[in-house]
């Protein structure tokens, strides 16, 4: 086989399982490595020039790092990467000095960005420092977008959205509240230079089933008691709303479904129940978000699929479920499904969180913008752009609903777009990600990260009792790490940004390595034609996670190559410690990923740390 | 020192044996030897040998005297019975424990100082009776605990890693085996445990005494230039001439070689070991011809290697000297202590 090119900016990323899988590609374990120096504000400042939002995000990010984390192919659970994060926006200093400035004067050009969420911040957060005047439209009185209106306080404090959201508003960003976008032409007249389109998804699905608008009332056929989950959120957050009844149920299963029964508790619920079609292992809802639902005694029935609304004297009075039977294969997928019964559960209100979709009403036709019969815009995936020229889609505005990581990450590649295009070039060739290797030896058996393997297990975040936690809406339950929590869960990462990089000239072939390695994902073979066969040669081959055999250069003595499975691989070091000729060596790949700042001349920013 | 250890470590998917026991329980306490030392490869296979046979932990036993290599029995199978014994000791003390139970599995370890300089009668001796144990000779021709002197296994015109030559002749323990009976004689290198765990599953399983004697390179006093115990030499003059492997009862079905490419030889456990890449017409069966073979490749600077004679017929030193069969453990105290009277009438008998 061909030896493996490990110049690839990719091999050696993909090895760090977590960097990968976030789709900001946040350096994980080089945050979490400054996090156990106690360099907190340096952890605040690195995870922010990939995700913006390392003190949202460390409280409701949705961890699509977590589930990828090495660790977890241990018999263990993975790291908190989330909760350390929050750690260090938790404990950083003053960090203003270290953020991007208002530059003294500006480019002159004039960016629109529609919606103050996620996605249209990371663009102003980007774009504004270089000199673009970037204007922000907001409908509502608040900036945040779904972080403000749907996401409970009790899980985002107020301050912590609006201390993050203030850093790029610092850098001379105008902010256009209660400032609705109605029609996309009339914006397009004004003038700008480019425009962005970060709106979101923000039409809640309906359930029209018998009984949906059978209500009294001549003139609104629609109940009172029945709410569309992310508006009823948004009420709540504007505190248009302040109670519910006593018995409500949610339909659906996802995390907005969680939002909305944890939020009836703090409105005065007594009894919330969780209406689930499928059985928990089809749950889309996030497993901490469920953890921490049942914590407070929310109760979550599978199913049961709703059938009807029950009305009486023009009131809501329950739902008819349907009870639902599966039959599921092997590989965990139903294969068929039957109804074996009915059954009335009364309650109060009822509360749909069952998807949301895009809508534009207000992005003419004759605007050039494509939208496809779902109202998803046209949009390309690498530059976001539309089909007009200039005009840019993202965060769930751009391809449906996502989570606030990725509309960070279709943010700064919209940025990077929006600056090309000012200038008049081609918005493809951008800065290709490089990687550069930095020796982690500072002597015998001795190293600038923590190799030694810790098997504590994963630390858990300490709640606010139950008995205090409803008193207000914006009681944060979470009460972030404690000093012994954080000191014990920075351990347990394994630092897969440390890589074992073999250099086969030096080699004896003593086979130290193979011996020492406490996973066995090692081996010494003749080479062979494809990766299977070599795969034979080590004990655990078993390839599930999708990660590359690494094949060395034939060894000088016998010709046969070093393999080794990066799968198992728990980046202890032993095999470099061992080696008596540092054939093997253990240096940190840090992933170089250009921002719009660096792009078409723009000074590399420097790595390191 | 190392100042590491090699964390224990459960992951998913890992393979079990017949037991349900990972490879990682056959370890043992981490190994002290120099980065890099044959010794620690070769305690590797013997601790996968162990885990492949599916043998419990606590029915084995290992028994080694002094040296690096005899320090190995602490680096693997934690959770067995063993003995340090003094230098050069240990078959004497094997053939004790053998005698007293037979039914467990019996390894030595040993080096070339340990076995052909101060306890060269008590390892002829073992091989003379037929023990029934493995012995692992760990050969790489220095003292490498006292820095690097010349041992009996050095060839001549080999070079300490000052540049000392050696000039007195080398004593051979495969053509030793040989000569004094014993009865499965394999050589094998810490550089090829394709060949070297078969060996040692092999060995295990051979009932009598099993000398494999393992070119162990030592990576501190003799992997220079100039050495012909090195990592470089070995594997340059490396000949692996018969492949044995050892293949339990329960596999017995699956024959899928062709007649003539592979030698078959009966085990007393019902298994058998089969023998591969044979030179036309030689047979390890005849000790003769082994003889003659290893003084042919002695010739050349040729390491042949592989298992190089097997005799399964001879009665090990348990039949031989008509013991009990049970282990003394359980026999009961009565009749194992028959008492004053009993032995007084037996003393009779010898006046």
């Amino acid at each position: 086989m061909r030896p493996t090119n490990t110049r690839n900016p990719d091999y050696f990323h993909k090895v760090v399982d977590c960097q990968w899988a976030c789709p900001a590609h946040t350096p994980v374990p080089a945050y979490i490595r400054l996090i156990a120096q106690g360099r907190y504000s340096d952890a605040y400042m690195l995870n922010r020039d990939s995700n913006v939002f390392p003190g949202i995000l460390g409280r409701v990010c949705d961890r699509p790092c977590e589930p990828a984390c090495r660790r977890g192919r241990l018999e263990e659970e993975p790291v908190a990467i989330c909760r350390l994060k929050r750690v260090a926006a938790d404990h950083r200093g003053d960090i203003t000095d270290s953020l991007p400035k208002k530059p003294a004067k500006t480019n002159g050009k004039r960016i629109a960005l529609i919606g103050a969420g996620p996605a249209s911040f990371t663009v102003a957060n980007d774009l504004a420092p270089l000199g673009y005047e970037c204007t922000i439209f907001e409908k509502l009185s608040e900036p945040g977008g779904l972080m403000r209106s749907n996401i409970p306080a009790f899980r985002l404090p107020e301050q912590v959205l609006s201390e993050e959201l203030g850093y790029i508003l610092d850098m001379g960003v105008e902010l256009k509240l209660g400032h609705s976008v109605d029609s996309m032409d009339a914006l397009l007249e004004e003038g700008w230079d480019a425009v962005f389109v970060g709106t979101g998804a923000p039409r809640g699905k309906d359930l029209n089933l018998p009984g949906r608008w059978d209500t009294k009332d001549e003139d609104n056929k629609d109940s009172e008691n029945i709410h569309i989950g992310i508006d009823w959120l948004e009420s709540v957050a504007f505190e248009h709303t302040k109670k519910i009844g006593k018995n409500v149920l949610i339909i659906g299963v996802g995390n907005t479904a969680m939002d909305c029964c944890r939020t009836s508790l703090r409105l005065g619920a007594k009894n919330v129940k969780v209406m689930a079609r499928k059985p928990r292992e089809f749950f889309k809802a996030s497993v901490w978000e469920l953890e921490d639902a049942e914590e407070e005694n929310i109760e979550i029935i599978v199913n049961h699929s709703p059938k009807s609304f029950v009305i009486k004297d023009g009131k809501l009075t329950g739902m008819v479920f349907e009870l639902l039977e599966y039959e599921i294969d092997a590989g965990g997928k139903i294969i068929s499904q039957k109804v074996t019964g009915e059954t009335t559960i009364p309650c109060d209100d009822v509360i749909l969180a069952i998807g949301q979709d895009n809508a534009f009403p207000w992005i003419e036709e004759t605007s050039g913008i494509k939208l496809d019969k779902w109202q998803v815009p046209e949009v390309d995936e690498a530059t976001f752009e539309s089909t007009r020229k200039g005009v840019f889609f993202g965060g769930d505005a751009a391809f449906g609903p996502k989570n606030i990581i990725w509309a960070v990450e279709h943010g700064h590649q919209a940025a990077i777009s929006i600056h090309k295009h000012c200038q008049g070039k081609m918005l493809t060739g951008r800065l290709p990600n490089e990687v550069e290797m930095a020796p982690t030896k500072m002597g015998m058996f001795e190293w600038r990260y923590s190799n030694s393997y810790d098997d504590a297990a994963r630390r858990k975040m300490t709640h606010v009792e139950l008995t205090k936690r409803f008193a207000d809406l914006d009681v944060e339950v979470e009460l972030g790490f404690t000093a012994e929590q954080i000191a014990t869960e920075v351990e347990r990462c394994l630092n897969c940004d440390i890589q074992t990089v073999f250099e086969a000239s030096l080699c004896e072939e003593c086979d130290a390595c193979i011996d020492i390695c406490p996973v066995e994902c090692l081996a010494m073979t003749p080479d062979a034609e494809d990766e299977d066969q070599l795969r034979a040669s080590l004990s655990a081959s078993e390839n599930i996670e999708g990660q590359a055999l690494y094949v060395s250069d034939a060894l000088p003595l016998t010709g046969r190559v070093m393999i080794k499975d990066e799968d198992v691989c728990l980046h202890c070091g032993l095999c470099a410690e061992r080696c008596p000729t540092a054939a093997w060596d253990m240096k940190e790949s840090l992933i170089q990923i250009h921002y719009a700042d660096e792009q078409d001349g723009g000074q590399k920013r420097g790595l390191g740390t | 020192m190392t100042s590491f250890v090699k964390p224990f470590i459960r992951r998913k998917n890992e393979p079990t044996n017949a037991l349900g026991l990972v490879r990682a329980d056959y370890d043992g306490a981490m190994s002290t030897l120099c980065a890099g030392c044959g010794h620690d490869a070769v305690t590797a296979t013997m601790a996968r040998a162990f885990f492949e046979l599916s043998i419990e932990p606590h029915k084995a036993v290992k028994v080694s005297g002094i040296g690096c290599s005899s320090k190995t029995t602490a680096y693997f199978l934690r959770d067995s019975h063993g003995i340090n014994t003094v230098h050069g000791r240990m078959p004497s003390v094997a053939t004790g424990a053998i005698a007293a139970n037979h039914e467990l599995a019996y390894i030595g370890v040993s080096g070339d100082g340990d076995s052909l300089s101060i306890g060269l009668g008590q390892f002829v001796h073992a091989m003379r009776r037929n023990v029934n144990m493995l012995y692992v000779l760990e050969n790489n021709g220095v003292y490498g605990l006292t820095k690097g002197q010349f041992s009996a296994a050095a060839d001549i015109g080999s070079t300490a890693k000052k540049g000392a030559v050696n000039e007195l002749p080398p004593i051979d323990p495969v053509s030793l085996a040989l000569s004094v009976g014993a009865t499965f004689v394999a050589r094998g290198f810490s550089g090829d445990r394709d060949q070297l765990l078969p060996l040692i599953k092999a060995g295990l399983k051979h009932k009598g005494f099993g000398l494999i004697d393992v070119i162990s390179p030592c990576v501190s006093f003799n992997d220079h230039k100039g050495s012909t115990k090195s990592y470089a030499h070995t594997y340059k003059y490396y000949n692996p001439a018969i492949h044995a492997d050892y293949v339990p009862p329960s596999e017995q079905i699956k024959a899928d070689y062709a007649a003539g490419e592979v030698m078959p030889v009966k085990l007393h456990d019902g298994g058998e070991i089969r023998l591969r890449k044979l030179e036309n017409g030689y047979d390890p069966r005849d000790r003769a011809a082994a003889i003659g073979k290893l003084f042919e490749s002695g010739q050349s600077q040729e390491i042949i290697t592989g298992l190089l004679y097997i005799n399964e017929n001879d009665k090990d030193m348990h039949e031989m000297a008509r013991m009990e069969d049970r282990p003394l453990n359980q026999i009961p105290y009565d009749e194992l202590n028959p008492g004053a009277a009993k032995l007084k009438e037996l003393q009779k008998g010898f006046r």
